[in-house]
């Protein structure tokens, strides 16, 4: 928001305005920025994810819509989505059906609010930034759970109560996993926590042993926040249809699509600028040239690659193994990290 | 502090924004031919029996109640790890301990838990297999309900 708020006060036809008009304006624009940053970046995500699912199994995924390899095959898909027919159970819950969608788009794009794209390029630098970003994403649940009792359909109603149960139980470890960080930094501002990792490679944190624990639980409990393959018993194309949004067709599906690949993305920002060294690309004299948003958002998909890589390639858990490995692995072993982190600092200093 | 609280209002408004108004414009231009057939709940074809809106397996509401505990542990500790660094340089080793203190009490609490075997997804099987018969997991097992009753569980009905 700086930057545009910076962009405006030398821009000629802005002269003269209120101050709170202009900060109102620079608001509107960094909103508008990311608004249409999701919503094309989703269908790059959901090209690449056919992509990558193509050659991972040997087939070439969609290839013919804009002529290479198929780019603009997600664009063809938002409009037959757009001029689809809207329909819903005759039983249904009206208001919780529609609102659903809302809930789940919204609740994932409101956490790009504190994501740090750059020093300057960050909707709000707000000092509770991390507890913020997991506040939103409790949001999706509520979506999750609204579709799912919304759709009056078993499917829907199984998925959305797994899903429930996965996602509020590996926030726990999710939430434990980055207190070390937070201890270390003292700040939940996301971009105080990029910053601390300035400078050369192995100041991240990610190089930090007792750190790197908790960057393995946050990566995988972060997949299952976002309901992907190993994790994706909510969704279990298999048996369940297609989950909670097993009845949702047209533009209201898009948007559970839309929010579930935003999600993907906030999950993976959060990782890179509280392990993986935000907008730093960990040599000193490469930083001073190369834009921050360009390395953040470069690193941030490759993460979203990650997660796409590991949906193709693994089998999905059982629900009693989802719940097995959460509480009964990840719960104590993120309070032992943080035991001995907090251990080893009080006898150091 | 409140004009960045403004963003957020800005961006709730937007993101609320951008779904309504593609909705309102899909509206416009798709088609309107809805059928009673095409209204039905999808459930492979078949024709769907019953509400799905029935009394659903304990071991959420158990999954639920324990986040419960555990959430409000992680918000009770986020201050605590932001002011970790001050506390250390005023209080010494005791700004630890005393959390420590607190962390074994949750952690005796999950240690209870887990021995009670509420952890367990399947809670039944393991009485099944040892053969025993304890008042309390019965009602929970999944051999509770006799058979030919329409079972109260997830992968029931």
């Amino acid at each position: 928001m700086e930057a545009f708020q910076q962009m405006l006060s030398q821009a000629g036809w802005a002269q003269g305005m209120q101050p709170w008009a202009l900060s109102g304006l620079a608001m509107l624009f960094a909103g508008g920025t990311i608004l249409g940053g999701v919503a094309v970046g989703a269908m790059f995500f959901i090209w690449t994810e056919r992509k990558v699912a193509g050659y991972i199994q040997s087939r070439y995924g969609p290839m013919y819509v804009g002529h290479f390899h198929g780019v603009l095959q997600s664009i063809a898909d938002g409009v037959k989505l757009l001029l689809k027919e809207d329909i819903w159970p005759t039983d249904a819950d009206k208001f919780l059906f529609r609102i659903a969608p809302l809930l789940v788009f919204t609740g994932a794009f409101l956490s790009f609010v504190v994501l740090p794209f750059g020093p300057d390029f960050v909707g709000a630098s707000l000092d509770i930034g991390l507890f913020y970003a997991f506040a939103t994403s409790s949001l999706v649940v509520m979506g999750v759970i609204a579709a799912g009792w919304g759709s009056n359909n078993k499917w829907s109603l199984y998925g959305a109560m797994r899903g429930a149960a996965q996602v509020i139980s590996y926030e726990i470890p999710l939430g434990l996993a980055v207190l070390p960080v937070v201890m270390s930094v003292g700040s939940l501002n996301l971009g105080t926590l990029a910053e601390a990792q300035r400078g050369w490679l192995w100041s991240w944190h990610l190089f930090n042993p007792i750190f790197f624990v908790s960057f393995v639980i946050y990566l995988i409990s972060s997949l299952a926040e976002v309901n992907r393959v190993p994790f994706d018993l909510p969704e279990t194309e298999s048996e369940l249809v297609s989950g909670y949004h097993t009845e949702y067709t047209g533009m209201k599906f898009a948007f559970f699509f839309l929010g579930e690949y935003a999600d993907m993305f906030v999950v993976s920002a959060i990782a890179v600028s509280v392990f993986l060294g935000g907008w730093y690309t960990g040599i000193p004299a490469v930083d001073a040239f190369v834009p921050a948003p360009l390395v953040f958002i470069l690193k941030s998909v490759f993460l979203v690659f990650v997660q796409i890589w590991l949906r193709w390639t693994l089998p999905r858990l059982r629900v009693d193994q989802l719940m097995y490995v959460c509480w009964k692995v990840f719960i104590p072993l993120s309070l032992a990290n943080l035991f001995i982190y907090g251990l080893i600092r009080s006898m150091v200093g | 502090m409140l004009i960045q609280f403004a963003t957020v209002f800005v961006f709730l408004c937007l993101g609320l924004g951008f779904v309504v108004v593609s909705q309102v414009i899909s509206h416009l231009i798709r088609p309107h031919n809805l059928h009673p057939a095409k209204q039905t709940v999808y459930e492979c074809g078949e024709d769907a029996e019953g509400s799905p809106w029935i009394q659903f397996n304990v071991r959420f509401y158990l999954i639920a109640l324990f986040f419960i505990v555990f959430d409000v542990e992680i918000i009770f500790m986020l201050p605590w790890a932001v002011a970790f660094n001050d506390m250390l340089k005023t209080l010494g080793a005791f700004a630890f301990w005393e959390m420590a203190f607190f962390i074994t009490i949750l952690a005796l609490g999950l240690a209870y838990v887990w021995s009670k075997g509420d952890l367990e997804w399947v809670k039944g099987l393991q009485s099944r297999d040892l053969r025993e018969v304890r008042p309390l997991s019965v009602l929970t097992s999944k051999d509770a309900a006799p058979h030919g009753r329409v079972k109260v569980s997830e992968h029931g009905g």
